[in-house]
C-alpha cells in the first residue's frame, strides 16, 4: 500500500515521517551515510484584464533531494517530485545508482555547522486570503493604474500571489532543521500609448511575507510616474556618458556578476577572480558589497541553507576590496574557511547571494561629491532596468552589452530614451564609479543607493 | 491511483470530469505528468556531477466564459486531485453538486501517440554511454588546444509521459523523448579571454547522442573559441548585418514568432494584432511554424492539449497568414487552434507556443548576401535573446566578424542586436539557398519548452548593433 506523507494535510511535510521512512531504506539498502532537503510550497495568484478575471491559479508542490554515501565516500543524488512512500524509494534507489559515478576526487561532506544554532527569524507566516480577496485586490490595482493616466490604456502582464513555502534539511547525523515563511508579490506591467508614437511601457514589484502589509499603492504610483514619465521619448546618439544606476539596475548588474564572489566558480574557473584576489582592490574605495541574507527586508529569507549550515551575513567587497567568499561545504573546506551558508544541495554543491547589500565606505571620498539624483543639473543618463541579463552578460569574461530602459537627464528634466543599450566591462565600471549616494533604497532584490558612473559606452538608435 | 497512464484510468477520470461538469464549468482539462530525467556533467577529465530526477503531478484547468482556473499539484492521489478539482473550481465560483447538471457524454477511446514510444526510455544511453560520450568529448577539445582553460560538456536526457483528458472527450497519450548536448569551453592566453558554446538537440530519438559527431562539435567549438581569442569589441551603430543559418534564427523568434502567438494577442501586446492578409514582412520572408517535423527539437506527436500538431503557414512573402493559438486563445481572440498549446510541465497552464519555427530558404547563395554589404557585420554564433511588451526585441551575437567591401573581415565579440518587430521585418531584404535548424530552449509564460529556430542566412539592410 502506497503511503502518501502529503495527504496528512495537502502540501505540508511532516519531518518526522520523513525521517523514519528514509532510516528504514537506507538500513535496507546497507548506506549508512545520506542526507535529504525537501521543500514544498502551497500558492494561490491571480491575473487580470480590463476589469476581468483572467487566470486563476493555484499549486502545492514538493520537491525532495536525497544524497547518498556509498562504501568507497562517493556521493549519489536524486530529485523527485514523488514524496510517496514509494517515490521517496525509488529516489533512493537512483541515488545509489548515481553514487557509483560519483567523483572521488571531489566528495561534498555534511556541512560542519548542519547542527549549528541558528539565528532567530522573525519569519512571519500570514493568515490566508482567499481568491476572491486576491481578485479584488488586483481589479482595483489595475483600475487606478489606468486611471492615472488617460494614455495608459492597458496592464498587459499583472498579478497577485500569496505563497507558503516549507523547508526542510535532515541527515544520518542526527542534522533536523525546518522552517516555514510565507510571501506575497505584486507585480503590474502596464502599456501606454499616445497618437502617432510608439507604445511604451513600464511596470514593477512588490514583495511582502504578508499580504496585507504589502505596498500596493507605491507600486501603483511609481509604475503610474515610470510610464508617464516614458511617453515622450526620443533616440540617443551612440556616445560615453555619465551615467546613474538606480538601485534596482546596480543591483541587477552586480547580481548577473556575482560570480566574482563565488567560491564555486572561482575552484571551476567560471569567476573573474581566482583564490588569490581575497585581499585585491577590484573597485573604487568608496565601494561596499555585503550579502545579508538575514537582513530583516529580505522577506523570504530561510534561516538555513540547503546543506542545513545556518544563513549568515557576510561582508564582500569592503572598501573596494574583495574581502570574503561566499562558501558551500566543499569549497570553505578547499579555502580553509567556514561554509557561509549560501548552498544549494547536489553531488556538486552551487553557490548563490541570498541579498545583496550596496553601501558607501563613508570613510571614503566620492570623485565627483556634487552629483545627486536629487540635484543634478548636468546631463547623464538614468539607467532604471537592465534587460537579456541571460544572454548580454560574460560573467567569466566580465564584459556585458545589455538593452535598458531609462531616461537621459539633462537639468533636472528626463526624457525617455527610445532603445538603446550599455556595454561595457565589470572591473572597469567599478572602478569608474564616482558617486555612491548615501541614501539606501530597498528592492525587492536588495538594498542600494544610486550609484554613478562616467565614461560608459550607450547604443543609441540616433 | 493515477501512476499508470492508459486506459484503465478512464472510469476515473471521467468521474472528476463529471464532478466538474455537475459544478457548472464549461470545460475540465485534466493533465497527468511522469518524468524521468538525467543531467549529467563533464568537466575536464572527470565527472562532477551525476543527477537523476523523477517528476509526477498533475494541472487542472477549469473554463467559465473566457476565464480560467488552474490549479497544480505532485499529489496523483485521488484525495489529491479531488482537492485540486474543487480549488479549481472554486476560484471560479463554483462547487462541486450545485449546479448538477451533467452533460458530459464521457471521453472517447484513447488516442495513444506513445504506443510505438513506449521502449524509447530503456533504449536509451544508460550512464555508463553517457558519462563516456561526455568525457571523450572534453577529452577530444583538449587534445586540439591547450589553451582551453575550462572545458566542459553536459547531457540531459528528459522523458516524459502524459495523459490528456478533457470534458468535451478529449483522451490522448503520449510518451516524449528530448536530449540535448552542450558544450562550452573558456579559452584563456595571457590576458585574453573567451567563452564559446554550442549545443545539440533532438527528440524522439534515443540513439542521438550515440550518434553525436564528437569529432566534429569539438573541432567547431575549439575553432570558435581561438578566433573569439584575440576578438576586439564591436564599435556600435546602425548598420547591415547578415545572419548564418541554423541559431540566427533566433532573430525571428524574437522579433516576431512570439508577437504571433495568440497569448500576445490576448494581452494586446502584439503589433501584428490587426495585420491578417497585410504586408508585415518584406516579400523576400516566408515563416513557418511547424508541428511535426523529423527529430527536430520542437516537434510533438500532439500538443499539451491532447490537439495532433498542424504545420502553419505563418507569412507567406511578406504577408501574415496565421496566428499559433491554443484553446485559451481560440476562446478569447477567435483564431483557430493550431496545436499549439505547450507547456512545460504540469505545474503551467498551456498557451500558445513555437515549436519548429523558420523562415523559409530564397535564393541567393549565402556568399551573395555578404557580398552585397559594403560596411556591415556577420553574425556567425548568436546566443539568446527575448523581446519586450511592446515588441522590442534583442539577442547576443557570441561569434561574429566585421564585413568590409563585401568580404569577411576581422572578428568582433559584443555585439547585441535591437529593434522592433515592425520595423525590422520589412528590412530582411535577402534569404539565402542554405535553411538549417537549431535546438534552443524558449521560456515565457507557460515556462520553458524545447523549440527548433532556424533559417538560411538572411540579410537585414539595418539594424542597431550595441557594442562599445
Amino acid at each position: 500500500m502506497i503511503n502518501l506523507i502529503t495527504t496528512y494535510k495537502i502540501g505540508e511535510l511532516d519531518p518526522h515521517l520523513l525521517i523514519n521512512i528514509l532510516k528504514e531504506y537506507s538500513k535496507e539498502s546497507s548506506i549508512k551515510k545520506w542526507d535529504m532537503g525537501a521543500s514544498t510550497s502551497r500558492d494561490i495568484s491571480v491575473q487580470v484584464q480590463q476589469g476581468n478575471a483572467k487566470q486563476l491559479k493555484g499549486a502545492q508542490r514538493n520537491s525532495m533531494t536525497l544524497r547518498v554515501w556509498n562504501d568507497n565516500n562517493q556521493v549519489g543524488i536524486t530529485s523527485t517530485s514523488d514524496l510517496t512512500s514509494e517515490g521517496i524509494k525509488k529516489a533512493f534507489r537512483g541515488a545509489i545508482e548515481a553514487s557509483l559515478f560519483g567523483n572521488e576526487n571531489e566528495s561534498p561532506e555534511f556541512s560542519p555547522l548542519a547542527r549549528a544554532e541558528l539565528e532567530a527569524l522573525n519569519s512571519k507566516v500570514s493568515n490566508p486570503h482567499t481568491i476572491d480577496e486576491l481578485l479584488t485586490i488586483l481589479k482595483n490595482a489595475e483600475k487606478q493604474l489606468i486611471e492615472s493616466h488617460q494614455s495608459i490604456d492597458s496592464i498587459p502582464y499583472n498579478g497577485l500571489n500569496e505563497t507558503y513555502m516549507e523547508r526542510i534539511y535532515i541527515n544520518s547525523e542526527g542534522a533536523n532543521r525546518h522552517m516555514k515563511l510565507s510571501q506575497s508579490s505584486i507585480y503590474l506591467y502596464a502599456k501606454a500609448e499616445e497618437e502617432n508614437k510608439k507604445p511604451r511601457s513600464a511596470g514593477c514589484i512588490r514583495i511582502n511575507s504578508n499580504l496585507d502589509e504589502l505596498d500596493i499603492d507605491s507600486c501603483i504610483n511609481e509604475t503610474s510616474k515610470k510610464i508617464i514619465s516614458h511617453l515622450n521619448y526620443k533616440s540617443i546618439e551612440t556616445n560615453k556618458y555619465l551615467i546613474c544606476f538606480t538601485p534596482a539596475a546596480f543591483l541587477q548588474l552586480i547580481s548577473a556578476f556575482s560570480s566574482m564572489f563565488n567560491a564555486r566558480s572561482i575552484i571551476d574557473g567560471l569567476s573573474l577572480m581566482n583564490k588569490d584576489s581575497i585581499g585585491k582592490q577590484i573597485s573604487v574605495p568608496n565601494l561596499n558589497i555585503s550579502d545579508e541574507g538575514l537582513h530583516p527586508e529580505n522577506v523570504g529569507a530561510f534561516s538555513f541553507d540547503g546543506e542545513g549550515t545556518p544563513t549568515q551575513n557576510i561582508k564582500l567587497v569592503t572598501k573596494g576590496k574583495l574581502s570574503n567568499l561566499l562558501h558551500s561545504e566543499a569549497t570553505a573546506r578547499k579555502f580553509g574557511v567556514k561554509p557561509t551558508g549560501h548552498a544549494g544541495l547536489g553531488a556538486k554543491v552551487s553557490v548563490s547571494p541570498d541579498w545583496l547589500v550596496i553601501s558607501k565606505s563613508e570613510s571614503e571620498i566620492d570623485k565627483d561629491e556634487s552629483l545627486s539624483i536629487k540635484n543634478t543639473h548636468k546631463e547623464y543618463i538614468l539607467i532604471d532596468e537592465l534587460s537579456a541579463i541571460h544572454s548580454g552578460v560574460k560573467a567569466s569574461q566580465g564584459s556585458f552589452s545589455l538593452p535598458f530602459d531609462g531616461w537621459i537627464v539633462n537639468d533636472g528634466k528626463k526624457i525617455s530614451i527610445e532603445a538603446a543599450t550599455v556595454a561595457g566591462d565589470i572591473l572597469n565600471l567599478l572602478n569608474s564609479i564616482v558617486k555612491i549616494e548615501n541614501e539606501q533604497i530597498v528592492t525587492h532584490q536588495g538594498i542600494s543607493p544610486h550609484v554613478w558612473v562616467e565614461n560608459i559606452s550607450i547604443t543609441g538608435e540616433a | 491511483m493515477f501512476h499508470t497512464f492508459d486506459d484503465t484510468l478512464k472510469p476515473q477520470i471521467e468521474d472528476l470530469l463529471s464532478l466538474g461538469k455537475s459544478a457548472g464549468a464549461d470545460l475540465i482539462e485534466i493533465f497527468l505528468e511522469k518524468s524521468d530525467n538525467i543531467s549529467l556533467l563533464a568537466e575536464q577529465e572527470e565527472i562532477s556531477n551525476v543527477s537523476p530526477s523523477f517528476g509526477i503531478g498533475a494541472g487542472i484547468r477549469v473554463f467559465l466564459g473566457k476565464k480560467d482556473g488552474f490549479v497544480s499539484t505532485n499529489d496523483l492521489s485521488n484525495e489529491g486531485l479531488l482537492f485540486a478539482l474543487n480549488q479549481a473550481l472554486g476560484m471560479l465560483g463554483l462547487a462541486v453538486g450545485t449546479k448538477n447538471n451533467v452533460r458530459f457524454e464521457g471521453l472517447t477511446e484513447l488516442k495513444d501517440f506513445g504506443t510505438k514510444k513506449n521502449e524509447w526510455l530503456v533504449n536509451s544511453p544508460n550512464l555508463d554511454e553517457s558519462t563516456f560520450q561526455l568525457l571523450t568529448a572534453t577529452k577530444s577539445l583538449a587534445d586540439k588546444n591547450k589553451n582551453l582553460q575550462v572545458r566542459r560538456a553536459s547531457y540531459s536526457r528528459n522523458w516524459q509521459e502524459v495523459l490528456v483528458a478533457a470534458s468535451d472527450g478529449v483522451f490522448a497519450r503520449d510518451i516524449r523523448l528530448h536530449q540535448t548536448v552542450g558544450i562550452n569551453v573558456i579559452a584563456q592566453k595571457d590576458k585574453n579571454r573567451s567563452t564559446s558554446a554550442r549545443r545539440y538537440g533532438s527528440s524522439g530519438n534515443p540513439d542521438d547522442l550515440r550518434k553525436w559527431d564528437i569529432e566534429q562539435s569539438t573541432c567547431d567549438l575549439n575553432e570558435s573559441a581561438q578566433k573569439m581569442l584575440y576578438a576586439g569589441y564591436v564599435e556600435a551603430g546602425q548598420m547591415p548585418v547578415v545572419l548564418a543559418n541554423k541559431f540566427g534564427g533566433v532573430i525571428f523568434h524574437e522579433a516576431c514568432g512570439h508577437l504571433l502567438e495568440t497569448t500576445q494577442l490576448e494581452r494586446g501586446t502584439s503589433p501584428f494584432h490587426d495585420s491578417i492578409n497585410k504586408q508585415i514582412a518584406h516579400k523576400a520572408v516566408s515563416a513557418v511554424d511547424e508541428g511535426l517535423s523529423n527529430h527536430a527539437f520542437g516537434s510533438l506527436s500532439m500538443d499539451d492539449e491532447g490537439m495532433e500538431p498542424q504545420n502553419t503557414l505563418l507569412i507567406e512573402n511578406g504577408i501574415l497568414k496565421k496566428f499559433l493559438s491554443d484553446r485559451a486563445g481560440f476562446l478569447r481572440t477567435g483564431h483557430p487552434r493550431t496545436g499549439s498549446g505547450r507547456r512545460q510541465n504540469f505545474s503551467f497552464a498551456a498557451a500558445s507556443r513555437m515549436r519548429n519555427t523558420y523562415i523559409q530558404q530564397g535564393d541567393f547563395s549565402p556568399n551573395e548576401l555578404i557580398t552585397s554589404v559594403d560596411n556591415g557585420l556577420y553574425c556567425k554564433s548568436m546566443g539568446g535573446g527575448s523581446v519586450g511588451p511592446t515588441g522590442q526585441f534583442n539577442f547576443s551575437v557570441e561569434e561574429g566578424y566585421l564585413i568590409k567591401n563585401g568580404k569577411l573581415d576581422k572578428p568582433v565579440k559584443g555585439a547585441t542586436l535591437i529593434g522592433e518587430a515592425k520595423e525590422i521585418l520589412p528590412r530582411i531584404s535577402m534569404c539565402a539557398n542554405d535553411l538549417d535548424l537549431a535546438a534552443g530552449f524558449c521560456g515565457s509564460v507557460s515556462g520553458s519548452v524545447n523549440v527548433t529556430v532556424g533559417q538560411p542566412h538572411i540579410k537585414v539592410d539595418s539594424i542597431t548593433v550595441g557594442g562599445r
